[in-house]
């Protein structure tokens, strides 16, 4: 835990992951990036960084591991409930008139939000004409988004955020329990595309009228949330709505005037 | 050097029993710190800003919620938002975290004060207050091995003394406080 990385260690680190594998962490907020590879070196019991540098550079199946814990996957069920709350009330209504919707998720870790934003759309009666784009640097984190399958002893606490979130139905007839295990049903996966997207050096792949990204910006330093939000302006239709997380803002972007924001919750209408 | 920028940082970790200590302590600081205040406190997860409204109340300080990248700033207190991890960078702002918790515990008063230590040095000062976990013994000592100034509530005046005694059981803080003299203590920064 006090162990120890210099600044010239964490960038040889940043330069063989990217000239190796080309994934660029160069742009990550440094002092959240320290943290997780320490954590690593902690968790594999590397013994010196030099262990953990060659790992990284030799074995291409630890590379995956390490991207799935330099990133950070902790998510929830309608995290943030007010956040739930206004998409429901305030947005979703917005978008009823649309002959199609297209959501595209971004950095949406392990699903659970995605399956709360499919559970909103649902209840709206708006889910079979809807189509959520789900996408993660992040191959491993991604199939268990995919598969949808998670510890029941979550769903405690995800059921008293849905009810905090005005949810009218009982949240368990959302999913199946299995054994120590909770199931999302199927309904709720077959209007949701998975796939691997990297924010820091994939183009815009759609055109969408939500895109949400929460939690993801707050790892990134200014000038790659920039970019990161300049491609989410590009893939957003006028009138779109763009979602962040609680303590994210477009405030310092330059995309700032194309776009007004809807309420308290941190999300953004893009208005030309 | 910039007119704002700033050398030195004050972090106050606090659990059960400190929320007291702080509202007590705000209105005798100065109003001209040279330093920013950074009060990292376990609470209940809330999305509203009560504690900043709390405490703008008994300061001429100013007091904000710490949002990510703001730029630290002397004579202000900046609160770490609830279920966040409260994080420095080498330029002197604010990074927000929202990875797994640390001793059951985002914020965690060992991330926020490691991260201190390892980026202000000698010119960090951690205080440790009163609570009832193991939260921020970890962070001092990392924060003292960095030539940081540490400082823990003494136990007897803690209102939970248990998180003051785990920190005093693994480390040496540079000092040892009662609540009363921690105002004079930081203005003297």
């Amino acid at each position: 835990m006090n162990a120890d990385l210099t600044d010239d260690e964490i960038d040889i680190l940043i330069h063989q992951v990217l000239d190796i594998h080309g994934y660029d962490f160069s742009n990550y907020s440094r002092a959240s990036f320290k943290r997780r590879v320490l954590r690593l070196i902690d968790l594999f019991k590397f013994k010196t960084f030099r262990e953990l540098l060659t790992l990284v550079k030799t074995d291409k199946s630890f590379l995956e591991r390490f991207i799935e814990e330099i990133t950070v996957n902790v998510t929830e069920m309608f995290r943030d409930p007010e956040f739930y709350i206004s998409l429901r009330n305030d947005i979703l209504p917005q978008l009823a008139t649309k002959p199609f919707i297209r959501i595209w998720h971004a950095g949406c870790s392990t699903g659970e939000e995605v399956y709360s934003m499919a559970i909103l759309l649902k209840e709206a009666n708006l889910l079979k004409k809807s189509l959520i784009y789900a996408t993660d640097i992040n191959p491993g984190v991604l199939l268990k988004a995919k598969q949808g399958i998670y510890p029941l002893s979550n769903m405690k606490s995800y059921s008293e955020n849905y009810i905090n979130c005005c949810g009218k139905e009982d949240f368990s007839s959302y999913y199946t329990a299995q054994y120590d295990r909770a199931i999302i049903n199927e309904d709720l996966k077959k209007k949701i595309i998975f796939s691997t997207h990297n924010l820091v050096s994939d183009r815009s792949f759609n055109e969408f009228q939500i895109i949400m990204c929460r939690n993801v910006l707050i790892y990134f330093d200014k000038t790659l949330q920039n970019n990161v939000l300049k491609v989410f302006d590009f893939s957003l239709e006028k009138l779109g709505f763009l979602a962040l997380g609680s303590k994210e803002t477009l405030r310092f972007s330059d995309i700032i005037q194309n776009y007004v924001q809807v309420n308290n919750q941190r999300i953004w209408k893009k208005i030309q | 050097m910039e007119k704002n920028s700033i050398a030195k940082i004050v972090v106050i970790g606090g659990s059960a029993g400190s929320l007291e200590i702080i509202l007590s302590m705000v209105p005798k600081l100065k109003n001209d710190l040279k330093f920013p205040l950074v009060l990292v406190l376990h609470r209940k997860v809330s999305s509203d800003d009560i504690l900043t409204d709390v405490i703008k109340l008994r300061t001429t300080l100013k007091v904000k919620e710490a949002e990510e990248k703001d730029i630290l700033s002397p004579a202000t207190i900046y609160i770490c938002p609830s279920d966040y991890h409260l994080l420095f960078e080498k330029d002197k702002s604010i990074s927000l975290d929202y990875s797994e918790k640390v001793n059951f515990s985002r914020p965690s008063i060992d991330v926020t004060f490691q991260s201190a230590g390892d980026v202000f040095k000698e010119n960090s000062v951690c205080i440790l207050l009163s609570g009832g976990n193991n939260d921020g013994a970890k962070g001092l000592q990392f924060t003292k091995q960095h030539g940081g100034i540490t400082v823990v509530q003494d136990p007897s005046d803690a209102e939970v003394s248990y998180m003051p005694k785990e920190a005093i059981a693994i480390m040496e803080p540079d000092y040892i406080l009662k609540s009363s003299e921690l105002p004079d203590f930081i203005n003297s920064l």
